[in-house]
């Protein structure tokens, strides 16, 4: 195993057995996957919900036992060496697990005892990070009074309290506030700065793309592609347009039309919308424009636009990444 | 081992600040035990010279078993805490930590075994001016013996708080189990009194001889058998259900 690498996977699987009305079913949750994450970046493991994106960040949690492959984190065995792995590394889950009924600082001062280390050096540690993420003014009050940017902060630095070199993170920003996200944001480019590797589950592209060195996309169970954001967006090609239509008859015929031009390198469509992946936006975008017209197609709007991490996702899986949530 | 009894103290310690906070639930748990006394136990002072039942003796007989309901009610629905810990994420955030897992269940059933003594005290205090007389000795023999049957029941509640992790099915469960065990055990009425039929499906109850025996302590016949009897039998299931309880909890995390 090469040094530099903190977590690596090989063929990391889970299949759960489910019980249902036809007998038992074997679930493949996640199939086998290659993950490779090195020292001092932020990665980010993307997928929507039911992708398998929990479930692998459970098996690097060890709370969940493997079915097949291999996985070391920091040099430990994810099978053989769970202690060496729990002691560590620093896991946030998207719960949190502040003990709500109990300060922050309560909550702290318990988390790094549960390190091993004596009270005084767990208050030294937990006022360390009362004023590196600016909690004094809330902290001696119960966690069930914070707001939501305020338990998270709390959640990060439980997760944080007994400075691991690496950092398992499962979707930090969810229910945030958008002030919060940033903030958080900020906090973790911070972490980076200070060498801590960064293992990051995220189901937001934006917050992929601003943060994260490396991204590996997972969906139904297995890793999809894997780059930098720069790469992944430069995969995609040129620009990106999309037209809404009237409906969705008005849709497939327009793909009809446009099926097997040179000039078009894919085409999807959703619903009313047809996104067009091309090498040159500006220039088709007059003749096709004249095309409809000469068809009687109605376009209803326009939008052409350079690749985002969603286009990534979309051209890869051929869904949004949190269609689900839409509907 | 060191590491096992400096994490089952934090998490002692965790778990009594809470109970500490809110102490309205010590005594609330309490209450049921004390109307039986206030008002049932007139009652069988009336019956008083049937067998089992000692003529002008019945709270001596009758306070050790209700002792023993406080230890099966009192405890059975602990559980119930422990799913807001786990919904809340708090077990969780315990179990990627590198503290000893049995720590985390033993921490809150030694809360809940003071807990359990501390009501066992107040409650017989209070029966005394009802006419109770108790051996010392034998009274701090049967606390222990209580504390076991805190345990017992405060597994089986963990355990199955870990099984459903919500609560709509927990207390019928617990429910289920804690009231023909106490039905089953003499508590309220001398099994003597029973059918042949409903004394022989008692004698499977763990929870009779833990009644025999507390009677046997607070009237200090130390040379009773039912004592030894008592103690071996609750104390095996203690430890069964506490390792029962201990594999749910390893199960979350596998």
């Amino acid at each position: 195993m090469v040094e530099d690498i903190v977590i690596e996977t090989k063929g990391l699987r889970k299949t759960f057995i489910s019980k249902g009305k036809g007998g038992k079913k074997e679930v493949e949750a996640v199939k086998g996957i290659d993950l490779a994450v090195k020292k001092g970046e932020i990665f980010g493991f993307l997928g929507p919900n039911g992708a398998g994106k929990s479930t692998t960040q459970k098996m690097l949690f060890t709370l969940l036992c493997p079915t097949g492959g291999e996985a070391k984190i920091l040099g430990y065995s994810l099978e053989e060496q769970q202690e060496q792995i729990r002691q560590n590394v620093g896991c946030v889950s998207q719960a949190g697990g502040a003990d709500l009924a109990s300060t922050g600082l309560e909550n702290l001062v318990l988390q790094a005892q549960l390190y091993g280390l004596d009270l005084s050096t767990s208050k030294k540690y937990a006022s360390e990070f009362i004023e590196r993420l600016q909690m004094s003014s809330f902290i001696e009050r119960p966690a069930s009074s914070y707001s939501g940017g305020q338990k998270r902060r709390l959640d990060v630095a439980l997760g944080m309290i007994h400075h691991p070199q690496l950092l398992l993170l499962d979707e930090p920003t969810t229910g945030l506030d958008p002030q919060s996200r940033v903030y958080l944001w900020e906090e973790i480019k911070k972490l980076k700065a200070q060498g801590i590797t960064i293992f990051l589950t995220t189901q937001y592209m934006d917050e992929a793309d601003k943060l994260c060195d490396t991204i590996s996309i997972i969906d139904n169970g297995e890793i999809i592609v894997t780059g930098t954001p720069a790469e992944l967006k430069s995969n995609v090609g040129g620009d990106i347009v999309e037209f809404t239509f009237q409906s969705e008859e008005i849709v497939r015929n327009a793909e009809a039309l446009l099926t097997d031009r040179i000039d078009v390198e894919k085409i999807q469509t959703k619903n009313n919308s047809l996104h067009l992946y091309t090498r040159n936006g500006g220039n088709i975008l007059p003749e096709l424009l004249r095309l409809f017209d000469a068809k009687k197609i109605e376009v209803q709007t326009i939008t052409s636009s350079r690749p985002s991490l969603d286009d990534v996702f979309l051209k890869y899986t051929g869904r949004s990444l949190r269609e689900d949530e839409r509907k | 081992m060191s590491k096992m009894l400096h994490d089952t103290r934090l998490m002692f310690i965790r778990n009594m600040q809470h109970t500490i906070r809110n102490p309205v639930f010590i005594f609330a748990s309490m209450f049921q035990p004390l109307l039986y006394l206030l008002l049932f136990m007139p009652l069988l002072n009336g019956l008083g010279g049937v067998p089992g039942l000692p003529a002008g003796k019945t709270v001596d007989v009758f306070i050790p078993g209700l002792l023993v309901m406080q230890a099966l009610f009192g405890t059975a629905f602990v559980g119930f805490s422990l799913i807001d810990d786990i919904r809340t994420g708090v077990i969780e955030r315990f179990l990627v930590t590198p503290v000893k897992r049995p720590a985390i269940l033993l921490g809150r059933i030694l809360r809940d075994a003071v807990i359990l003594l501390l009501q066992c005290i107040l409650i017989t205090l209070v029966a005394i001016p009802f006419g109770l007389s108790v051996n010392g000795g034998g009274f701090l023999l049967a606390l222990l013996l209580y504390a076991l049957i805190g345990v017992t029941m405060a597994s089986v509640s963990y355990g199955f708080a870990l099984i459903y992790k919500i609560e709509d099915p927990l207390a019928p469960t617990l429910n289920t189990i804690t009231l023909p065990v106490s039905l089953l055990s003499g508590i309220i009425l001398p099994l003597v009194l029973a059918p042949l039929w409903l004394q022989d499906v008692g004698n499977f109850n763990p929870f009779y001889y833990a009644v025999n025996a507390a009677r046997a302590l607070f009237a200090g016949n130390f040379q009773n058998v039912a004592i030894a009897e008592g103690f071996v039998i609750v104390g095996a299931l203690a430890i069964l259900l506490f390792l029962w309880g201990l594999r749910s909890l390893e199960k979350m995390a596998s």
